[in-house]
């Protein structure tokens, strides 16, 4: 499928930009850049509504289909998790339901990023991820 | 700083501490979520699974006989150790979560609707929930006590609440959160004033401080083994004996009884009444390992050392601009809790971690006591008497390094 094709090569791209940093600040500091350039998610979609609460950080998510398309915007009060949902974002977005639905996020293990995805972490990620998924399985079923 | 504490010989009983973590010397400032072990509780918990396993209370042969008497000479090394009148009146939990539970079951049985609780407003929720849950179980009121800005109950609020409905006041003796250390022993005095009984939660407090519970008067005192250099999984309600004798058994099954048949069962004596089932053995017996080796430190000079530290890390963090220590009462130690205006506490504790520093951000399980602030959560360093001012300094460059990245 093509479209999985893009999202394997996008999570490539995602390591390789990865490579360029020699220690974990480094990293952190790109995340906190990308969280901080990341296109906020529209003001009235930020209510519980579309809250996806983690122990420590809040995460709001908004979801559409757009042209057989996923459509993702999110914000976080945490800088870092934001930065996070960006690389999520960049991964997933304007991709098809079903390639999502289906999709195995490698890239986060690859750059060192799998602690955020522990359930121990409780920052919102593991509900982000489940969550974009889920609004792609229900798209399809539409 | 002292000299007559000497820092360095206890750091070296903590392999714990030796490690490098993302390629940088660990700097363990989450104390106040557990504490690190020392090479004897280690070397006991070995020994134990090693060589010394059996079944307790039971067995006739050698190696049931050995972990039955080490176990009950933990028993009495604690009781010593909290000045106990009895080895009777030290129960062995899970934790202090678990003894607080004990208690509110089982004490709770004695209770009538209308009866009244007070806690105050610096709990942990393993302090609030368990009395809410017997409220509801049995028609009792809660009633917290509030708490001023500094982190300080306000003690007329406290005489406002006690009555004569007042059964039972189940207060932290240390915050976690804020490091306040409550005047526990004057109120203890007034709930027993109005014919209430009192639970102290030692959680924070066994470990930064000499425990007498002759002295306090408490009703329970409880109190987690990990938080004070023993494992994890084992911890100790002590109750003052006709209490536990006048409750009734929390969880039925074997140890706890004396004669079982299928019409009725009577129950075993004090402590056992309370332990049902095979305990933490192994648990137990290096609980005592722990409190052997916090017997070969003078506490009073710990405690002063500690305090020395916080508050030295506290005019460390002071020089930061856009700064809140959160917690500043008069009567505090060996916890820092802040914010930094404009960063969430999870972004500050992820980049420390990176700089090889172990903190706790979030809510610390108080979550009332956020909302009180109007606060997500806070970073907070909580310190251990084998932490140093060295570390502190370190600390204070690692976060100028994480606030600059995240500004």
């Amino acid at each position: 499928m093509e479209s999985n094709t893009d999202m394997t090569k996008i999570q490539h791209e995602i390591i390789s930009d990865f490579m360029l940093f020699d220690d974990w600040m480094e990293k952190y500091e790109y995340i906190i850049d990308l969280g901080k350039d990341l296109p906020l998610i529209n003001e009235k979609y930020k209510t519980d509504e579309y809250i996806i609460e983690g122990c420590q950080s809040k995460v709001w998510l908004h979801a559409a289909l757009i042209n057989g398309k996923m459509d993702y915007s999110a914000d976080s009060d945490a800088i870092i998790t934001k930065g996070i949902i960006g690389l999520l974002i960049r991964v997933m977005n304007h991709q098809p339901p079903e390639v999502i639905a289906s999709s195995d996020l490698f890239f986060i293990s690859e750059i060192g990023l799998q602690e955020h995805l522990s359930p121990t972490r409780s920052n919102g990620l593991v509900g982000m991820v489940k969550k974009m998924k889920i609004e792609a399985i229900k798209s399809l079923n539409q | 700083m002292k000299n007559q504490f000497n820092v360095r010989e206890i750091r070296e009983q903590f392999p714990a501490l030796r490690q490098k973590i993302y390629g940088k010397n660990l700097i363990y400032f989450d104390n106040g979520a557990t504490s690190q072990k020392p090479q004897v509780v280690i070397d006991a918990i070995n020994r134990y699974y090693a060589v010394e396993n059996a079944n307790i209370h039971r067995g006739v042969h050698y190696l049931s006989q050995r972990a039955t008497t080490d176990f009950e000479a933990s028993r009495i090394r604690i009781q010593k150790h909290l000045n106990a009148r009895k080895s009777e009146e030290i129960i062995f939990t899970k934790g202090t979560t678990d003894s607080i539970n004990l208690v509110a079951f089982s004490y709770g049985e004695l209770l009538n609707k209308g009866d009244e609780i007070i806690i105050s407003a610096m709990e942990h929720h393993g302090n609030i929930v368990p009395w809410q849950m017997l409220c509801a179980r049995k028609g009792l009121v809660l009633k917290v006590i509030p708490i001023n800005t500094k982190g300080e109950i306000i003690q007329e609020e406290y005489d406002k609440l006690l009555s004569n409905k007042t059964k039972l006041v189940s207060v932290i003796h240390i915050s976690n959160t804020l490091g306040t250390v409550n005047p526990v022993k004057e109120m203890i005095k007034k709930a027993h004033a109005v014919g209430a009984k009192f639970l102290l939660d030692g959680a924070q407090s066994i470990q930064h401080m000499k425990i007498d519970v002759a002295d306090l008067d408490c009703d329970f005192y409880v109190f987690s083994g990990h938080k004070v250099f023993g494992p994890t999984g084992i911890g100790v309600l002590y109750g003052k004996e006709a209490l536990l004798d006048a409750m009734p058994p929390y969880q039925g099954g074997g140890d706890m009884i004396e004669k079982v048949t299928f019409e009725k069962t009577t129950y075993n004596h004090l402590p056992h009444k309370f332990e049902a089932g095979t305990p933490h053995i192994a648990g137990g017996i290096c609980l005592g390992t722990a409190f052997e080796f916090l017997s070969t430190i003078d506490l009073l000079e710990s405690e002063a050392y500690e305090r020395e530290l916080a508050h030295y890390a506290e005019q460390v963090l002071e020089t930061f601009e856009d700064l809140t220590i959160i917690g500043t009462a008069k009567n505090k130690t060996s916890v820092v809790s802040f914010n930094v205006k404009g960063i969430h506490p999870f972004d500050i504790g992820t980049l420390l971690d990176k700089q090889g520093i172990a903190v706790r951000t979030g809510h610390h399980c108080t979550q009332p006591l956020m909302d009180f602030y109007k606060i997500p959560g806070t970073v907070r360093a909580s310190f251990a008497f084998y932490n140093t001012k060295e570390e502190v300094d370190f600390f204070a460059e690692a976060l100028e390094k994480s606030i600059n990245i995240l500004r």
